[in-house]
């Protein structure tokens, strides 16, 4: 693994020129949105360095999804800005800051339920592996050459997660916890810089949320890319974050690493709400 | 012998219907919109054949060459001017555009062709094929020939390349494909091309079926052919080509044994009856209420 680097967590990193290849992968500054007049995020700064776990933590509603549709164009910020390796996602279309280097899965399963597995791995590498129309027509009788690089790089992918086995059964027949596994890889396939996670966990038994640790720390190490994951598993959260963000009414009431986290009053005051003599005082 | 015959005839009528069925059908799975103005592609493609061929004089293959370069074009133009822009608008309003595009296409060709209908060049002139006492005309074998291989193709595009399974993509779930690198506006313009060109290929046979075109002429076929979408399952590719197939062999029995007359409203009853006890047609898939 090439020399990581943490980026301090609560900074918008300055980073010298000469390090370019060392800027954070992922820059949001000042980030807000209003839906209609009511403001669903508002103020949102967060850097995350390469090869970087991080985590977006809060109570339900807070933004945490909100926050991820700003990071994926799903929709576009009301203010503030967004720099993606260094490269400002404004105006982009999502298919667009998915070739720049973001993927993401989604909170409740989004996979195309009734292609195969291996096919919703094909999807995700259908930028990376090009063929003309021309060629896919004139191929339409024979398997061109750039379909077989597809099927090995998705069998390759497959098999990152012991899948490749599961790989002719439709997408939707998978048990739940191989279609979030699913979801991972059809991310991981349009090869990004960062993978946002939206609830990994959700759903797991404790065995299984142990196994999804090990591959979200193996996905960085053998991918080295950053991953920023939403969950509500603390134990998830604190076990592999090195940096976590604390989302509450839209606003980033904390950051920091776990152990401060866990001992920051605000957080606590916001998941378990104010203890009745500290509001009297 | 003479039972024979009409079922060969309904399977010819039934593969145009197929052809431009697809179309309906695959703009439906992708989009989510019913483009009404299809039928008047083939209307486009029959007209340019009728330009390209009889007035210029070109070879016929040339001809039909140009009729699905115009269709295919004009599909997409369509597209881009009147669709594109709607693609966050509500449902309806996108389906009282296309209907507006369907007058529109049908008002240009008045203006340009007049009201009159002209007649299509007869470009394939095999002679019958007589088996015994069956005789299949040829351009009913040309038809259900290229209309076969049409949809092998089709399906094999569909279901190998990297463009259909983005499209497939696409049709499951927009959003997705889009953040997994789709570009979700090409993927629709590519279906609005392959539609195109089928209903041109379309225009094409049916020109040479009833030998006349005029600035209507897309209308009717283009009903049906949205009736036989919906018959087989719309956004269902498969059920596009059997619910195309059957409802021309419905319509061509009930000519022969039941009434002429009656015979569209034979087809138009036999859809109600169908969607009556199987509302998503009959290779309908099931629609996933998302919660």
């Amino acid at each position: 693994m090439a020399d990581r680097i943490m980026v301090p967590f609560p900074s918008n990193a300055i980073v010298p020129r000469k390090d370019a290849d060392k800027r954070p992968v992922l820059e949001a500054h000042h980030l807000g949105i209003d839906f209609g007049g009511l403001t669903a995020v508002e103020d949102f700064n967060l850097t995350i360095g390469r090869s970087e776990i991080a985590g977006l933590i809060g109570p339900n509603g807070a933004g945490k999804t909100t926050v991820f549709n700003l990071l994926t164009s799903v929709y576009q910020p009301t203010r503030g800005t967004i720099l993606l390796d260094g490269y400002d996602t404004k105006g982009k279309n999502s298919f667009q800051v998915n070739k720049m280097g973001i993927a993401r899965t989604f909170q409740n399963i989004r996979l195309f339920a009734n292609m195969s597995v291996l096919d919703n791995v094909k999807v995700g590498l259908h930028n990376k592996i090009k063929t003309s129309f021309s060629a896919s027509v004139t191929h339409l009788f024979g398997y061109s050459q750039a379909e077989k690089a597809a099927d090995r790089k998705a069998l390759e992918l497959l098999d990152f997660f012991s899948m490749a086995d599961m790989r002719h059964m439709p997408a939707g027949a998978l048990p739940y916890g191989d279609q979030r596994r699913l979801e991972i890889v059809r991310a991981l396939a349009t090869q990004p810089k960062i993978l946002l996670l939206d609830e990994p966990a959700a759903g797991m038994n404790p065995s299984e949320t142990a196994r999804l640790m090990e591959n979200i720390r193996r996905i960085r190490d053998e991918f080295d890319i950053a991953v920023l994951l939403i969950e509500h598993d603390m134990n998830l959260v604190m076990g592999i974050c090195e940096g976590i963000c604390v989302l509450n009414y839209g606003r980033v009431i904390a950051k920091g690493t776990p152990r401060q986290i866990k001992s920051n009053p605000k957080v606590i005051e916001a998941y378990l709400g104010k203890k009745a003599e500290e509001k009297n005082a | 012998m003479n039972f024979l015959s009409n079922l060969i005839s309904g399977l010819s009528l039934g593969s145009i219907y197929a052809l431009i069925a697809l179309g309906y059908t695959m703009v439906y799975g992708i989009a989510k919109m019913l483009n009404f103005a299809h039928g008047d592609i083939i209307m486009v493609g029959a007209f340019t054949c009728v330009v390209f061929i009889t007035n210029m004089g070109v070879h016929p293959a040339v001809g039909v060459l140009a009729s699905v370069v115009v269709c295919v074009t004009v599909g997409v133009l369509v597209e881009r001017i009147a669709y594109k822009p709607l693609r966050s608008a509500p449902p309806l309003s996108v389906l009282i555009t296309a209907i507006g595009v369907s007058y529109f296409l049908q008002s240009l060709a008045q203006l340009i062709f007049g009201t009159n209908q002209r007649s299509f060049p007869k470009f394939i002139s095999l002679s019958p094929i007589a088996i015994g006492q069956l005789t299949i005309k040829g351009e009913s074998l040309v038809t259900m020939a290229v209309t076969v291989v049409i949809m092998i193709a089709l399906t094999l595009f569909i279901s190998k390349t990297r463009m259909g399974k983005a499209m497939r993509a696409v049709s499951e779930d927009k959003q997705a494909a889009e953040l997994m690198g789709i570009s979700v506006n090409r993927t629709i313009t590519i279906t609005f091309a392959i539609g195109s060109a089928l209903a041109s290929v379309a225009g094409s046979f049916y020109g040479l079926t009833y030998g006349f075109v005029g600035p209507y002429s897309g209308s009717m076929p283009g009903i049906k052919a949205f009736v036989a979408a919906v018959f087989g399952g719309i956004g269902s590719i498969p059920g596009a080509m059997l619910g195309g197939i059957l409802l021309g062999v419905i319509e061509n029995m009930a000519k022969a044994y039941i009434s002429t007359e009656l015979s569209d409203a034979i087809v138009f009853g036999v859809l109600i009856a169908v969607l009556l006890i199987k509302p998503t047609g009959l290779l309908g898939k099931k629609t996933n209420e998302k919660v």
